[in-house]
């Protein structure tokens, strides 16, 4: 048995027990859980709708569209004007997902979202697809690395950063459920299932794998794999790492980062977004203010990205299990 | 007034009459509040009037009654005329509109949905309303309501890019259930909307994007009847209606002036314009 096995048996969680077990699976992107899922979800429900600013085949709500011709709309390049139009479906009952890249739909329209659905607190669900540097080769116009800060600072928002496509599959669903404006944040790049099977997403729960003697990583989205390898180098050196997989930025699991602050002496946060105002931000605030520790930030040190092969930009940008090793390491 | 489901008001004398009223209360409370629009919630009083009161559905009882037709002040500055119709219309009592802009109100400078029942959708930053009206009309028609939809815009706000964006979606949907309003009343707060950022031809930009366009007098209650009730006889396309007005309508004294863009009277206006109302 690996040391990340170890890690992942001792797997807790506040809400239920879990096996730990994850089928071995072949890596899948979050983006293509969504479209499956909306599929789904469109069969059961017929109160649901979807929009999409000409990126359908993309952010895989096509899926849906074919279905569903009269629940989709396809606004065309206007992403400004499909969040006003998912905000009016709302208002007559409708539950609108709106989809497009992570840069357009929450810069774009970011003054939309804040009048007419945070401000109005319409039933509108964002779910935007390629969320990071990972996006890769289409460089840094297309790589979202301040949507998270950006949607988090607004009043009523819900913000959300699954780490694989099981974990993708049980949010989507569970937000379809919720009543009120949330942002879900996807990526392009096919990602490894991280997730036990047994697991369900709850809103503002996050899920511990472990909690480190040493440090605990709380990360978010593709970075809790990542974190995961990382805490299994560390234990190979005689440092206990703990993982939590933080997929609720906002509202944040406060309880479980108390526990977390409270048994580890160092903390790691660990997102493929800016190192402001996204996950590390949200820890250090709450942190300070309730129980201080040391937190260092792995994220993208205020720079924007640039085109290259996902890999190559997990490193260049400081995001592998070895910075965060590193890291740790020049902390503890 | 009770549930507006029927017999909803046709006759100009009346309607002229509750537009005073209206002007009355717009003046009632900007005054109070010592700040707000004045221009621009006269110049659209009218048209609102004639919209609220014989054209829609509605029940200030159960503000969200499903047949309810739907309203949008996309231009939200113009808040005091939409409380002014809701207080007539009994959304709430008329000393209400007393705390305009006063802390803890639900009659926020500009709409608030999620404070007032009976506002569909919170506006204030220009250029949203249409598509959120778009939205709504989907909805309904998606439901097989045969609701409507009314979305008042200002001449200035056009100039947003999202106005266009909606214009565009309307057309392409061939949403039939939607009624907008462009506010013509050629005034913006830096001064003359064609000095600037001009808008014209406005009547052609909307025919071009798909849309029935009617030019109205927007101060003359027959002609809004009438472009009102054209507007439900037209299927395929949405209809806008450029109701050419003048700023500040009622008022000599604030009529097409700029400044009273965003200022609200003083005592002494505010009493000389209401001599002026009734004596009209």
């Amino acid at each position: 048995m690996t040391e990340l096995q170890n890690t992942r048996q001792e797997a807790q969680n506040p809400v239920q027990a879990h096996s730990g077990h994850i089928t071995e699976k072949k890596p899948k992107a979050t983006r293509d859980a969504y479209g499956e899922t909306l599929l789904e979800l469109g069969k059961r429900r017929p109160d649901i709708v979807a929009l999409d600013a000409d990126l359908s085949g993309s952010t895989k709500t096509a899926k849906f569209a074919r279905e569903f011709p009269d629940r989709f709309f396809n606004m065309g390049v206007a992403e400004q004007d499909m969040i006003g139009t998912a905000a009016g479906l709302a208002l007559t009952g409708k539950v609108p997902f709106a989809s497009t890249f992570a840069v357009f739909e929450t810069g774009r329209a970011w003054d939309q979202i804040r009048l007419a659905v945070c401000y109005s607190n319409t039933n509108v669900k964002l779910v935007a697809t390629h969320g990071g540097i990972t996006v890769g080769e289409d460089g840094a116009s297309h790589q979202a690395l301040e949507d998270i800060a950006l949607m988090r600072a607004l009043p009523n928002m819900m913000v959300i950063v699954p780490a694989d496509a099981s974990e993708t599959a049980s949010a989507i669903s569970a937000v379809a459920d919720h009543k009120g404006p949330v942002y879900v944040r996807l990526g392009r790049a096919k990602v490894p299932y991280v997730m036990p099977d047994d697991y369900t997403f709850t809103p503002g729960k996050a899920f511990v794998f472990h909690i480190g003697k040493d440090v605990t990583i709380i990360a978010a989205g593709i970075m809790v794999d990542i974190a995961q390898k990382a805490a299994e180098i560390l234990a190979g050196e005689g440092i206990d790492a703990g993982v939590v997989n933080m997929s609720t930025i906002k509202p944040l699991d406060e309880e479980t980062l108390l526990r977390v602050a409270e048994t580890s002496g160092l903390i790691v946060t660990a997102e493929e977004h800016s190192v402001i105002g996204g996950l590390g931000g949200s820890v250090c605030e709450f942190l300070s203010e309730n129980h201080p520790v040391t937190v260092r930030r792995i994220g993208v040190r205020d720079t924007f990205g640039c085109s290259g092969s996902p890999g190559d930009l997990l490193k260049r940008y400081g995001l592998t299990a070895g910075d965060i090793v590193e890291t740790v390491k020049n902390s503890i | 007034m009770g549930v507006m489901t029927e017999g909803k008001i046709t006759d100009i004398n009346e309607l002229k009459r509750i537009a005073k009223n209206v002007r009355i209360n717009i003046l009632h409370m900007l005054t109070l509040a010592g700040s707000g629009h004045t221009g621009g919630s006269l110049s659209a009083a009218d048209v609102a009037v004639a919209i609220y009161f014989s054209r829609m559905k509605f029940n200030p009882g159960d503000p969200s009654w499903e047949e309810r037709d739907r309203f949008v002040l996309s231009k939200g500055h113009a808040a005091p005329l939409i409380y002014a119709i809701m207080a007539e219309a009994g959304y709430f009592r008329e000393d209400t509109i007393e705390t305009l802009r006063k802390t803890g109100s639900p009659l926020q400078g500009h709409p608030c949905s999620a404070l007032l029942p009976g506002i569909e959708i919170s506006t204030g930053s220009l250029g949203q309303g249409l598509s959120v009206a778009n939205g709504m009309a989907l909805g309904l028609r998606l439901d097989g309501n045969p609701a409507r939809v009314y979305c008042i815009m200002g001449d200035g706000e056009v100039q947003e890019g999202q106005v266009w964006e909606a214009a565009m979606t309307a057309a392409h949907y061939k949403i039939d259930n939607i009624c907008a309003v462009v506010d013509n009343n050629g005034l913006q707060i830096d001064g003359p909307v064609e000095k600037v950022m001009g808008i014209e031809p406005l009547h052609d930009k909307w025919a071009a994007f798909g849309w029935h366009v009617m030019d109205i007098d927007g101060h003359n209650m027959q002609e809004i009847l009438d472009a009102l009730g054209e507007a439900e006889t037209v299927k395929g396309r949405p209809s806008i209606i450029i109701a050419n007005t003048t700023k500040g309508k009622g008022v000599s004294f604030f009529e097409n002036k700029v400044e009273y863009h965003g200022v609200a009277p003083t005592r002494e206006e505010f009493d000389r314009a209401v001599k002026e109302i009734h004596n009209d």
